[in-house]
């Protein structure tokens, strides 16, 4: 069977085949001259019979902020865990710009390459300190050898403490992660997400359990992100995602039922069926 | 650099200058004072100790990687017994015709065994330097082949502390077996001498328990200095956030195999430093309770503080001498009852207590205060 399949991949004249591309090279610009910074075009996901992304396709431009949202078991982090090489698809096409096709790298190198991603439950490692959990995430050579011998140099210091101060944690340098406040881990993980300077930043749930001084602070810090890098927010806090999103895109089932402006989105018929209508 | 590995480390400082002192006093005191002096030490009590700082180093060799990355060995007395192994190939080969059956080239199990010549992974093992060099490589090589397919297919936790006694326990029976050449059940014994020296004698003995204190301290250093450099955080944040470590760019399989393999040398060092202060090697270094016993001492010293897997294998061994002199029959439920009592009261180990203690005499760190 999959001999046949194999040999018909080859006879295939709509694409070059797949031996001939050159390897992804990170070392490069990535190719944007088509717009998308990520594009997923028919990717399917299935767990033990479970459609979890079905044929879901999506274009994120450069520099965007685009929400994400839909009810539980719409694929919102399915889809995250196969951009981010956690989950493979079972099927479709995931490409970072034009040429780097995600779905033949690892998780590593995906996130060396430039995409980086926050969980759902805010994950820093506990027993390191704040500037340890940052100095950890700093984009620089993360090879086994290297690490042996590694040395801050100033202008590394001088990011992080950048950042240190820009996710309002500048006191706390010496905190062990763990004991960090919740608000305060969901902080330092985009600090942490930052200091690897991705051009895409997957962003999950950012602003769940945070009080309401700390959400508002947190969108703030998502907006001015956008242009530098590409920031794309699954949120289930309607008000946030209201506050922030220029563009919205919904998903149920594994797939796109809705994707536009707030306005638009929310006054769709289906849409207001599947999600909205669930909460009034 | 030296200074800075030391200075934040009180607890390892205080066990690495009682090292010393042991190291300074032991040789005084078997060689030079006299054997009615009550400040005399034994020759049994030399080789007894060296044996404990063989344990030590094994101890510390699965705290680098229990403690600091989480990867749990139920096995690493396999790289101890292979290290063990091939210093006793090296002792073996010593023996030349010295041997029950006078044979020059042959050791008496095979001559026994009607051998016509020396199995090829018997060759060179005459050579010294040649013996040194496997007893890092074989152990590492396993290592290597074995964490590459175990890390590779993410075996972790309870998983991986399985399969490592399933090694163990193969290792044994296969090293039970006459077949494989390694003198079967009997294993390796009746040395003669290490490069040229009497190996029953007092001054050798002294210098193997000064050898192996030595590199019990050089090796603590290393991993010392690998667990306060990036390398180190790297393994703390596998550790407790694996998939997060893996997300921030790090390939955590080769972390975890690059220290694998590094504990395996360490293991065999220990093994191979065992076997001439105790004169035999048999497959029971492979038996899986023994490597069981290797982490227990290291759950009594405080796993995750690097000395307290020092202490951890003195204290229980200790115990274990004490106990099987004098009380034989109790030694098991004793270890039993410690384990349990060390589970439910001091879980951070011997060393845990001590933290604690240090903690409460010494202010709180500055700069942490809201």
């Amino acid at each position: 069977m999959s001999l046949l399949k194999d040999t018909r991949a080859l006879m295939r004249r709509d694409q070059v085949f797949d031996f001939m591309l050159p390897p992804p090279d990170f070392e490069q610009p990535v190719d944007l001259s088509h717009g998308p910074i990520l594009y997923l075009e028919d990717v399917s996901v299935s767990f033990d019979g479970f459609r979890a992304l079905n044929r879901l396709n999506l274009a994120v431009d450069a520099g965007e902020l685009r929400c994400i949202i839909g009810p539980n078991g719409a694929g919102k982090t399915t889809m995250m865990d196969v951009i981010t090489g956690k989950t493979r698809a079972d099927e479709g096409q995931i490409y970072f710009g034009q040429r780097i096709d995600l779905q033949k790298l690892s998780e590593y190198q995906i996130a060396r390459g430039g995409i980086g991603r926050k969980f759902q439950k805010p994950t820093v490692f506990e027993a390191l300190t704040v500037f340890e959990n940052l100095e950890l995430s700093l984009a620089s050579d993360k090879s086994t050898w290297v690490s042996l011998g590694f040395q801050l140099s100033a202008q590394q210091k001088e990011r992080l403490d950048y950042v240190l101060g820009l996710i309002g944690l500048g006191a706390l340098p010496t905190r062990l992660a763990g004991a960090l406040s919740h608000g305060q881990k969901q902080w330092l993980e985009i600090g942490m997400l930052l200091m690897q300077n991705p051009m895409v930043l997957l962003v999950d749930e950012p602003v769940a359990g945070m009080t309401a001084e700390e959400t508002e602070r947190t969108a703030e810090l998502l907006t001015s992100l956008s242009g530098r890098h590409t920031v794309i927010v699954v949120e289930h806090d309607m008000a946030f995602v209201r506050s922030i999103a220029r563009r919205v895109t919904v998903l149920h089932q594994g797939s796109v039922l809705a994707e536009g402006s707030m306005d638009r989105v929310s006054g769709d018929p289906r849409v207001i069926e599947v999600y909205l209508g669930e909460e009034a | 650099m030296l200074t800075r590995l030391l200075l934040s480390d009180r607890g390892g400082l205080i066990v690495l200058a009682l090292l010393t002192a042991l190291i300074i006093y032991v040789p005084i005191g078997n060689l030079l004072l006299p054997a009615d002096s009550p400040l005399h030490v034994s020759t049994f009590t030399v080789t007894l100790l060296g044996k404990f700082l063989c344990f030590a180093l094994l101890a510390l060799a699965i705290d680098l990687i229990w403690g600091y990355a989480g990867i749990l060995s139920l096995g690493h007395g396999a790289f101890f017994g292979l290290g063990g192994y091939v210093m006793g190939m090296y002792l073996t080969r010593q023996i030349g015709d010295r041997g029950v059956y006078g044979n020059p080239e042959l050791p008496d199990f095979m001559v026994f065994m009607n051998y016509d010549s020396l199995p090829w992974y018997w060759q060179g093992f005459d050579q010294f330097w040649f013996a040194l060099l496997m007893v890092m490589l074989v152990p590492g090589l396993l290592a290597l082949v074995f964490g590459w397919m175990a890390f590779r297919s993410r075996v972790s936790g309870v998983y991986f502390a399985i399969i490592t006694q399933a090694l163990v326990f193969a290792l044994m029976l296969a090293f039970f077996r006459n077949e494989l050449g390694f003198g079967g059940n009997n294993g390796l014994t009746d040395f003669k001498d290490i490069l040229g020296f009497d190996i029953t004698a007092r001054q050798t003995r002294v210098t193997l328990f000064v050898i192996s204190g030595l590199c019990l301290i050089g090796a603590y250093l290393i991993c010392r200095y690998i667990i306060t450099s990036r390398f180190g955080r790297v393994l703390m944040a596998i550790r407790d956030a694996e998939s997060r470590t893996r997300f921030a760019g790090y390939q955590v399989e080769s972390y975890k195999l690059w220290l694998f393999v590094f504990s395996a040398m360490l293991a065999g060092i220990a093994g191979a430093l065992y076997v001439p202060q105790v004169g035999i090697i048999n497959p029971g270094e492979f038996s899986p309770i023994a490597s069981i016993e290797a982490v227990l001492w290291v759950a009594v010293g405080g796993r995750g503080s690097l000395f307290g897997a020092i202490i951890g294998a003195f204290s229980v061994n200790g115990a274990k001498t004490w106990f099987t002199t004098v009380y034989p029959e109790v030694w098991l439920f004793a270890l039993g009852i410690l384990f349990v009592l060390v589970t439910l009261f001091l879980p951070r180990g011997i060393a845990g207590v001590f933290r604690t203690l240090g903690q409460w005499t010494s202010r709180k760190p500055k700069g942490d205060e809201q």
